[in-house]
């Protein structure tokens, strides 16, 4: 069947936020699939709350909502937008609940959209864990023995005919969250206890396990002639019981026989025909038990996921640009295959080469946290690197993971081996370090069931770390078919192949052509600190690269993002991010330069040794670089232009910091150099405190040699992020933000509004003025972010940084400039003035972007916000005031603000006069006041009612009871900054782990009681980013 | 140990020696399926070739008796870019370079393979040989030069069973039909598929003539795959074209070219072939599309002697017997993939539905296979 002409408007739903277990992936999956869509000429309406996707670019939709992924306001898109029908499996699960629950509530169906992609009851019965076991045995497929129960005690009864250990899932939570292995009794009633408060309806399942079996995926589409392909296996060198999404994986599948890999795929495709997927792809997830090649099905994602975007990147086989011209009526036979172009998607990848994904995680950022892997997703990132056998393609992963600090292994051997035996993020660390120092493989098998396979090929790389180096390197295409056919879809990896007999010099099967080209450097993989925004700036560069009669050129190793799809280049070389690869490359494109301020820190490192070698730099010169991030010399510059910053000093050690702290004075912002994401940052209030920190950081982090950074820290002041455009001379300022949290707070945790709610015309102006002095200074050709403190009348400069921030992707929607693509245009030559900008793009809307935490992902660390950056991501709000569009923000973040009920106030001395004011709005729009005593009495002083909790300490029932009781609907704690696990820090977890929004600032409390009474006015109108900038809009096309 | 393969265009890839000592010269082809290195070899339609494998890492999983698709190995050589000697698999026997070993047949590892394949892609499957690296290169051109090129060849001779094999159906309903099968180089899941759905099998070398078999007076005949050219098979063509209208006739691989050339259709030589496991075949008839295990090097001409077929129709054209309908497409290069012939009974696959190695999406063929067999004898039977 032919394109659907029955349909003319599509609503597509993002996945919103990044956080763990739903991240970038859903930005490269929504984004191609809108543009396939619109290619095929349907009109594309978007709603994602995420303002870092390049999906959201307003390029890739007829209209694009930045609206927050609930009900009420998609309900408001579809009433006024009037689509006719909704694909929702682009959008990970936050989707595919929105838009069970748009069927649920009848939306829908009032408004005549027909659900594509995926049907109702399909979605119901891979998502509904009983469902789904009773439809796996229908099929004839074989699932672990399991029981439903809800209370502890019915979980213990149930473990008769299951066994310990148990797996325990609670019922409707997102990614597993709340579950685990019950290994001994006790751990498997504290886990079901935990899992039973963390499901909505108090429901778990308790599950046989097949701990050490093999875990293997399927990726699988259907067309709506039921046809069926099975696009790639992906083999988790983990086995089962740490998640997929944590676990190191290869693809394709190494270990099974041809018997049992049919068997497995033969298994998949009923999975997918038996949950009635009717067209798309899903992903089926199996154990297999190495013994004896026995199967059982663990679960089914019915749309694209993580997987299927490693899947599409690992294979050449674009999963969600199939499955979206799938939902609208086409075959897989009548699709072609983009890289051959010849013969048609129906048809199975063959792979001549080996990939494999290393998940990066960040536990180094939660203290306190458990870092085990477990049946929960953990892990912020991940890398893929492609080499033409496994130890190739594991050595390159291992070396795209940038590790920034060292992986610390046990000496003794005893120790090492019971490190192995839990899995943590550096299980295969320690595996190759055991292999080296002679374990045997049957030891390391025994303690991880680790596939032997995997372990000889391991034992190998540990002998000879440069083995899989031998030969020379020879760049070759990914081709969906092992050469078969020829390929026409650039996208490239390297190999290391021997020599060919006649001296021929490497088979490199990349065609230059004779255009400039220019190197695009892409970020790496996800972490806190640097995630999709320098990807969206990276995708922005290519953008403005192919734009300008160039052939734009990728270098990254992130299957995640937009950037390594190979329709974002021109060609793409999916390689680690370190100098000798990325050399490598240059040396075959001699491109015309390189563009390494775009995608964070990680290509920024690299700026100088490419420079080094010869390679042209496009932007910013080096220097200028290292002349933002010297201290001592951008303090002279500062000093020079007459701009203030705050005192600090520069240690060598810790006496030395020690010394240097009363002459900066207290309090202190102390750090270690180079760090990326506030990583270690401590406020200290006195020399003993700084004496701890030192004794700690010295111990991790910073290591030997490396510098300690002392700032004196600007107690009680905003902070203002500003990112600029500078072609050398001119200058334009494309956003100034001001923070909604003060200053201390990590700018990339706290909120941020654009145009600024409280800053006087006079201090913008001031801001505006230094920015371009710093810009003009330091030289720079590009972008320059800079961060300001403002306490009291005072402006201090905080750092500047001369490349693309993670606010561009923000300020860009909020203004309707693409700020990125405008840097890459002056980066290319152009001048500020030949770009036609307006004085002040801001336009007469307020946005608001709101950080995204995942604390509820690492229990036992503190749910605080500090100096050091944890957020996973971010979404954005629109509106025509701040406190609506904080509103909106606050919704969009999943910390939706509560419209009536009870608010938990417990602040610090310091804060007390403004809780008061607080609290007495909060009193006006008719919340009931909870309070510990010394809050409580500062309140009635103020004449508020109020009702006093103990605090733990004074004994039940206390404060933390009634958080769990559900009694509490929002908690305002500001903390006493002693850094201990007080009764602050259990607040705040039981509030995080019962989903109830917690505000760590009085600053954002103040922003929260607006948002509420903003909120009483209804429901706030929803409005496309075109609407916003029409004219903007037109003014700058997309390429 | 080094080795080097050579090819007849002088083309020369570098390696280390694996398996058995020795010399192996042949046709160079190769596949892309990702598992099923022991099935592949083990088939004795890969007689007379040197299959370069695409996928790197051959071995992982070792072998076992039941991946054997007849009772010895057929290819003359494994080409590979990462040879694995490993036993650790559960289900492994022996590891797979000890076994090419015992079978005495030479391997060659760390070649790079892709570069080979692309050069195959682009010049087509050529005679080559897999020589230790000490070898003569002018003695190793020599030993090339004097391989018979693959057209024109009779391999199934070599290959076919020496005397009649009877086999006893091990499943299905009992009252089975009995299919006479002329062994060009049957495979084991082929044999296995057809016992499995209730058919007693009776293996005839593939010289017996039409007479012979006429004589035993069999439900169907199943015409197998294996090596070589079907148009050096002018005997056993003679042989089917008679047996042809007595009773339904079925073929697989080299038995639909057989059964096409019987019926007067003309075969040729594809420049690389199709060996591997992921090529879409589209069922004419139904509209489905299966992913299809694909070994063959020869193909059946179309409609007015075409190669490829534009249009996914279920075409009629004429035969010596009658029409021929197209009911099987390839939709990688839209070659012939099966046909029926509608006024006398037959139909044939060129691809594999017994899989071994690959996916059994057509598994389903045998159930059709067996049915309309047992649909034939019971028409016949009744009065
Ligand atoms: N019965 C089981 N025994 C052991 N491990 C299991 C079992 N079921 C699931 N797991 C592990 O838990 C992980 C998450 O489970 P899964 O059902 O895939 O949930 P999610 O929806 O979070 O992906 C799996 O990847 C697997 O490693
Ligand atoms: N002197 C200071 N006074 C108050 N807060 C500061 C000061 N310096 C830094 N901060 C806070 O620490 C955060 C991180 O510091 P910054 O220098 O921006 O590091 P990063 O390189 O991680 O962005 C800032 O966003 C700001 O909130
Ligand atoms: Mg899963
Ligand atoms: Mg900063």
């Amino acid at each position: 069947m032919p394109r659907r002409d029955d349909i003319r408007r599509i609503l597509v739903i993002g996945s919103g936020p990044i956080v763990i277990g739903q991240a970038a992936e859903f930005d490269y999956s929504g984004t191609q699939a809108c543009k396939v869509l619109m290619e095929e000429g349907y009109e594309i309406v978007l709603v994602n709350s995420n303002p870092a996707t390049i999906m959201t670019d307003p390029g890739f939709a007829d209209a694009t909502y930045v609206e927050p992924l609930l009900p009420g306001p998609v309900a408001q898109v579809i009433a006024k937008e009037k689509p006719d029908a909704l694909l929702p499996t682009l959008g990970g699960q936050t989707a595919l609940n929105l838009a069970k629950a748009l069927h649920e509530d009848g939306t829908l169906e009032r408004h005549h959209v027909e659900l594509i992609g995926a049907n109702y009851d399909a979605i119901h019965r891979a998502e509904d864990r009983e469902l789904f076991r009773a439809t796996m045995s229908e099929a004839g497929l074989r699932v672990p023995a399991s029981a439903i129960a809800t209370s502890v005690a019915e979980a213990v009864a149930a473990l008769g005919g299951i066994g310990l250990p148990a797996i325990v899932r609670p019922a409707f939570t997102l990614g597993g969250r709340g579950g685990g292995i019950g290994r001994t009794r006790e751990e498997f009633e504290r886990i079901v206890a935990r899992g039973l408060a963390a499901s909505p309806i108090g429901q778990v399942l308790v599950e046989q396990s097949v701990l050490g079996w093999g875990e293997f995926e399927m990726e699988v589409m259907r067309d709506s002639a039921d046809n069926v392909v099975i696009v790639c296996s992906i083999e988790n060198l983990d086995p089962m019981g740490v998640h997929t999404g944590d676990s190191v994986c290869v693809a394709p599948q190494q270990t099974l026989s041809d018997q049992t890999y049919q068997a497995l795929r033969d298994q998949a495709i009923a999975v997918i025909r038996a949950v009635g997927v009717e067209t798309g792809g899903s992903n089926v997830q199996f154990a297999v038990n190495p013994a004896t090649d026995e199967i059982v099905v663990i679960e089914m994602n019915p749309r694209v996921s993580r997987s299927s975007a490693l899947a599409s990147k690992a294979t050449g086989f674009p999963i969600a640009k199939i499955a979206a011209r799938l939902a609208v009526g086409y075959r897989l036979q009548e699709i072609p295959n983009d890289i051959t172009r010849r013969t048609p998607a129906s048809f199975e990848p063959a792979l001549d080469y080996v990939v494999t994904k290393w998940p990066r995680f960040a536990f180094e950022k939660f203290p306190g946290s458990d870092a085990g892997l477990t049946t929960h997703m953990k892990s912020v990132g991940e890398v893929m690197a492609i080499g033409r056998t496994f130890g190739q393609s594991f050595a390159k992963a291992m070396r795209s993971r940038e590790l920034d600090q060292a992986v610390r292994v046990p000496d003794d051997e005893g120790a090492l081996l019971d490190a192995l035996e839990v899995p943590g993020p550096d299980r295969f660390d320690l595996v190759l370090e055991a292999l080296r120092r002679a374990v045997p493989a049957a030891t390391i098998e025994a303690r991880t069931h680790v596939n032997p396979w995997f372990l000889r090929e391991l034992a190998a790389l540990a002998a000879d770390p440069e083995a899989p180096f031998a030969g020379e390197r020879t760049f070759r295409a990914v081709d969906t078919c092992a050469a078969e056919f020829a390929a026409e879809t650039p996208y490239f990896y390297s190999g290391w192949e021997r020599p060919a007999a006649d001296g021929a010099g490497p088979a490199h099967e990349v065609v230059r052509g004779e255009r400039e080209s220019v190197v695009i450097l892409g970020s790496g993989p996800n972490r806190i600190g640097q995630g999709i925004e320098f990807d969206y700036c990276c995708v922005h560069a290519a953008q403005a690269v192919r734009a300008s009669g160039r052939d734009a050129v990728m270098i990254n190793c992130n299957p995640e993002t937009v950037s390594t799809d190979y329709d974002t280049s021109d060609r793409l070389y999916f390689e680690p991010l370190t100098l000798e690869d990325v050399l490598a490359v240059c040396a075959l494109e001699r491109p015309e330069g390189v563009i390494c301020s775009f995608g964070g820190q990680t290509p920024l490192k690299l700026a100088a040794g490419l420079a080094g070698a010869g390679v042209p730099i496009l932007g910013t010169p080096v220097e200028a670089i290292d002349l933002a991030e010297d201290r001592g010399r951008f303090g002279t510059l500062l000093a020079e232009l007459g701009y203030d910053a705050p005192p600090y000093a520069t240690a060598h050690s810790a006496d030395e910091a020690l010394g240097a702290a009363p002459s900066v004075g207290f309090p202190l912002l102390v750090r270690p150099s180079y760090v990326l994401g506030g990583r270690a940052m401590e406020i200290v209030y006195s020399i003993e405190d700084l004496a701890d920190y030192l004794d700690r950081v010295d111990a991790s982090v910073a290591g030997g040699g490396r510098e300690i950074f002392l700032d004196r820290f600007l107690e009680d002041s905003i902070e203002v992020d500003v990112d600029a455009l500078c072609d050398g001379e001119a200058v334009w300022v494309g956003g100034i933000m001001q923070h909604v949290e003060e200053a201390g707070i990590h700018s990339g945790d706290s909120a941020c509004v654009l145009p600024p709610h409280s800053l006087s015309e006079e201090m913008c102006a001031r801001v505006a003025d230094w920015t371009a002095g710093i810009a003009r200074r330091l030289g720079v050709i590009g972008l320059l972010n800079v961060q300001f403190a403002i306490q009291g009348a005072e402006l201090y400069v905080i750092e500047a940084n001369p490349r693309a921030s993670r606010t561009v992707p923000f300020v860009s929607k909020a203004t309707g400039r693409p700020l990125a693509r405008l840097a890459c245009r002056v980066m290319l030559g152009e001048r500020i003035a030949d770009l036609d900008l307006p004085e002040d793009p801001t336009g007469g809307h307020v946005s608001v972007k709101e950080a995204v935490m995942p604390f509820d992902r690492f229990a036992g660390a503190d749910a605080l916000l500090g100096p050091e950056m944890r957020a996973t991501g971010e979404v954005m709000g629109i509106a025509r005031d701040f406190p609506t569009a904080f509103a909106k923000a606050q919704a969009a973040a999943g910390a939706e603000l509560p419209r009536e009920g009870t608010v938990f106030i417990t602040v610090t001395d310091g804060d007390k006069v403004l809780a008061g004011a607080l609290a007495s709005q909060l009193h006006d729009l008719g919340f009931q006041m909870v309070a510990t005593r010394g809050t409580a009495q500062a309140l009635s002083r103020m004449g508020i009612p109020v009702e006093t909790l103990n605090k733990i300490p004074e004994g039940s029932p206390h404060v933390v009871d009634r958080i769990e009781a559900g009694g509490v609907d929002l908690v305002i704690n500001t903390p006493t900054g002693s850094g201990a696990r007080g009764d602050g820090w259990e607040i705040r977890s039981a509030a995080v782990a019962r989903g109830i929004p917690c505000i760590t600032t009085m600053a954002g409390g103040l922003a929260a009681a607006r948002a509420m009474r903003a909120a009483r006015e209804g429901e706030p109108p929803v409005a496309s980013l075109q609407e916003l900038h029409r004219p903007a809009a037109a003014a700058e096309p997309v390429a | 140990m080094s080795a080097y393969l050579l090819l007849e265009d002088g083309t020369r890839f570098e390696g280390e020696a694996c398996g058995a000592p020795g010399v192996a010269v042949g046709e160079v082809v190769f596949t892309t399926s990702m598992s099923g290195y022991q099935e592949a070899m083990s088939d004795p339609s890969y007689a007379g070739q040197l299959i370069a494998f695409t996928v790197p890492h051959v071995g992982n999983y070792g072998v076992s008796a039941a991946a054997m698709e007849s009772d010895r190995v057929h290819a003359r050589a494994a080409i590979m870019r990462d040879a694995v000697n490993d036993e650790d698999a559960a289900s492994a026997e022996g590891a797979w370079l000890d076994w090419l070993r015992d079978c005495g047949t030479p391997g060659i590892t760390g070649v790079d393979t892709r570069a080979l394949v692309r050069h195959i892609r682009e010049r087509g499957a050529m005679r080559g040989g897999v020589f230790p690296g000490g070898h003569d290169p002018a003695a190793a051109r020599e030993a090339i030069a004097a391989e018979p090129p693959m057209e024109g060849r009779d391999l199934a001779r070599e290959v076919s069973a020496p005397a009649m094999v009877e086999l006893e159906p091990i499943g299905g309903e009992a009252g089975g039909p009995t299919i006479a099968v002329i062994d060009t180089g049957i495979k084991n899941s082929i044999v296995a598929n057809l016992r499995a759905r209730g058919a007693r099998l009776e293996l005839h070398p593939c010289t017996t003539s039409a007479e012979d078999l006429l004589a035993r007076d069999a439900d169907a005949y199943f015409l197998a795959n294996g090596p070589g050219d079907p148009a050096a098979l002018s005997y056993v063509v003679d042989t089917v074209r008679d047996l042809v209208g007595r009773a339904p006739v079925y073929g697989i691989c080299l038995g639909h070219q057989l059964l096409c050339r019987a019926v007067g259709l003309e075969t040729y030589k594809l420049p690389f072939g199709h060996h591997g496991a992921n090529h879409p075949v589209k069922d004419l008839i139904t509209g489905r599309i299966e992913i299809t295990a694909q070994n063959h090097g020869f193909a059946v001409l179309g409609p007015s002697g075409a190669r490829t077929i534009d249009h996914d129709e279920p075409v009629r054209w004429e035969t010596d017997f009658g029409a021929a309908e197209l009911t099987q497409l390839n939709l990688y290069d839209r070659t012939v993939e099966g046909l029926a012939l509608r006024d006398v009974q037959g139909a044939t696959v060129q691809y594999h539905p017994e899989a071994g190695p690959g996916p059994n999406d057509a598994l389903h063929l045998f159930d059709r296979f067996v049915a309309e067999i047992a649909g034939a004898r019971a028409a016949r039977s009744a009065p």
